[in-house]
């Protein structure tokens, strides 16, 4: 999200603040109230509904079909319409141009894109966080050079660079891709990071904190990272329904994922020369793409309004 | 204001050279050969290629190379191709006017609908309207342009008929048009919502309640108070939003065959062309700079707050 997410106020108290006996022992952090908040979220509900299924799907494939998608059976060439009563059946979707239950493929589609995000995700956030807490920390030249590699980076296009780096490798698995993104997506994590560090570190708990005589890494890591925290977990997890896009637009463009990984832009890539005669093959893993993105979208939302103070 | 533009083009320069720098870098460190790849399938003769990039300047150091590219950069050589021995000034001049037509369509649609769609919601936040521009923006976001674009072909061309499937004459202004919604459909959904929040934020604010107070018509509180002041962070968007748009249009090129960069970058691509490639992302790099630099002086427009100095 493009949104300049501003730095919460820092309402968490220190240990020695809780809340005296007597006192409805409340939960007061910037955490809990959000938790408490997302819990009535119609909007964080259905979210946390669709990714459930998505990781189950993930993990436990064979729930949802009994078939393989890999399983080709080329009597089945795009044979008939699919049979949209025969609910997990093999033939619920029909089949594709090689013969393969569509249905099977959507299901086992979903662990190279769910794993491409949180990995890509997770990286991001850790590298770009640290990168963003060094140069926002400290300031000054490393400040101004960390600035500029972030910038040059930005300059690039994030798919055109993504597709630049893929090109060179013939055996594109999920880890390649992953790599692939996150070699060019650290920088928008950074720069928040570097922007939250920047707010929090003038509060008078870290000047506090600094004149105790606290060591450089207790302010970092005690006061200034649990503070900056929010806004780049707001922007990570939209960014995850981004990064699984971009996969399946890379895999869909013939320069992401490759055979035999299942993926849904490979299979919308296979589908789209039957567009005209056989819709079902291309339009059933655009659907399952574009509900995931929209899941951990609507997921992002969610925890953005929670954890942001000034939306209450 | 003269002085500050002449030091933000300064600053360009160190970000211009690092991003080309990379890009070659990716281009001619990763593995992927483009003389190997003149031969395909068949196997060569090791002295014959080793012949050929001594001739093409390919068996220098990188730095080397890289020197050599950006001398001819800036005399205005964007190097040769190798296999078709084209001038890559030659295949940008061609391509490039038609990814800048459709980028320019796409732009000025997601400008002008996603204000407008912006402003409706903003001025009826949470209301019905709202809710259903709100939900309507969330699915263009999750749903990936690639999709959007086959949904629009198969509605468009194969259920309805209105268009054909793919594009015919990239010169055409009208036949860009479908392509270019496809495009803009991403960046319309985030100016929708950035003028949505911004809108429904300033309606609260002092001077909206003054200019309502001192009589104004709703109209003028509307398009001069409210507008010009809620569309910074818009305004912020778009700027970066030129180059991703250029960047995308691989993806809607492709669909919808717009013979412009974005399809002769992804065939460069496939055959380890770099000067080609580092020669459009270059150009993309650059508009995305100078629409960043724009988008800084714009805030001075906006905000007369803002001074220059």
């Amino acid at each position: 999200m493009p949104e300049t997410a501003t730095a919460p106020a820092p309402v968490v108290l220190g240990k020695n603040q809780e809340p005296a006996p007597g006192q409805s022992p409340k939960g007061r952090s910037l955490w809990s109230d959000a938790w408490r908040d997302l819990r009535r979220k119609p909007l964080f509900i259905i979210s946390a509904v669709l990714i459930v299924l998505l990781l189950a799907m993930v993990f436990f494939p064979g729930l949802f079909t009994s078939a393989s998608p890999i399983d080709a059976d080329l009597t089945k060439h795009f044979q008939g319409e699919p049979n949209y009563g025969h609910f997990f059946a093999p033939d619920w979707f029909g089949y594709d141009g090689q013969g393969r239950s569509v249905w099977a493929r959507m299901v086992y589609g979903a662990r190279a894109s769910v794993t491409v995000g949180v990995v890509v995700t997770l990286v991001v956030t850790i590298l770009g966080g640290i990168v963003g807490l060094v140069a926002g920390y400290f300031g000054g030249w490393l400040d101004s050079l960390l600035s500029r590699v972030t910038d040059i980076f930005q300059g690039i296009p994030f798919l055109l660079g993504a597709m630049v780096v893929l090109t060179s490798f013939a055996e594109r698995k999920v880890w390649v891709v992953s790599a692939a993104l996150i070699f060019l997506g650290w920088t928008q994590i950074a720069r928040v990071a570097r922007g939250a560090v920047i707010t929090v570190k003038q509060a008078d708990y870290v000047h506090a904190a600094k004149s105790l005589g606290a060591s450089t890494s207790r302010i970092m890591f005690r006061h200034i990272v649990p503070n900056a925290l929010a806004p780049v977990i707001v922007i990570a997890t939209t960014a995850l329904g981004g990064y699984i896009g971009a996969e399946a637009t890379l895999s869909y463009l013939g320069i992401g994922l490759a055979d035999p990984t299942v993926s849904w832009g490979i299979d919308v890539s296979s589908g789209k020369d039957a567009l005209r005669t056989a819709p079902h093959v291309l339009i059933s893993p655009a659907i399952m793409v574009s509900i995931t993105v929209l899941a951990f979208i609507m997921l992002g939302d969610a925890v953005r309004n929670a954890l942001d103070p000034k939306s209450r | 204001m003269g002085r500050y533009v002449a030091r933000r083009l300064l600053q360009m320069i160190p970000v211009f050279i690092g991003s080309t720098l990379l890009i070659f870098c990716m281009m001619y460190v990763l593995p992927g050969d483009p003389v190997r790849a003149l031969w395909g399938e068949q196997s060569a003769d090791p002295a014959q290629i080793a012949a050929l990039k001594h001739q093409l300047g390919l068996d220098l150091p990188l730095w080397h190379q890289y020197w050599n590219y950006l001398t001819g950069l800036f005399q205005g050589d964007f190097g040769t191709q190798i296999a078709s021995q084209r001038p890559v000034a030659d295949v940008i001049a061609q391509a490039f006017p038609v990814t800048l037509r459709l980028t320019i369509f796409a732009f000025v649609f997601t400008v002008v609908a996603g204000v407008l769609l912006g402003l409706i919601a903003g001025l009826r936040a949470d209301k019905a309207l709202d809710r259903v521009v709100l939900f309507f923006t969330l699915l263009l976001i999750s749903v990936p342009s690639f999709v959007l674009g086959f949904l629009f072909q198969y509605l468009f061309a194969f259920k309805l008929g209105w268009v054909t499937p793919t594009v015919q004459d990239s010169e055409a202004w009208g036949q860009l048009l479908l392509p270019a919604i496809v495009l803009a459909g991403l960046s319309l959904a985030y100016v929708t919502r950035l003028t949505r929040t911004s809108v429904a934020e300033n309606l609260r604010a002092d001077y909206i309640r003054t200019a309502v107070a001192k009589g104004l018509p709703h109209r003028r509180v509307v398009g001069v108070h409210l507008l010009r002041n809620s569309l910074i962070p818009v305004v912020t968007f778009l700027g970066t939003d030129v180059g991703s748009l250029m960047a995308g249009a691989v993806v809607t090129e492709g669909i919808f065959n717009v013979q412009g960069i974005g399809n002769a970058i992804f065939e460069a691509l496939n055959r380890r062309e770099g000067s080609t490639v580092v020669g459009i992302v270059t150009l993309i790099v650059i508009v995305y700079l100078v629409a960043s630099l724009i988008v800084d002086l714009l805030y001075a427009v906006l905000d007369p707050r803002i001074r220059y100095a």
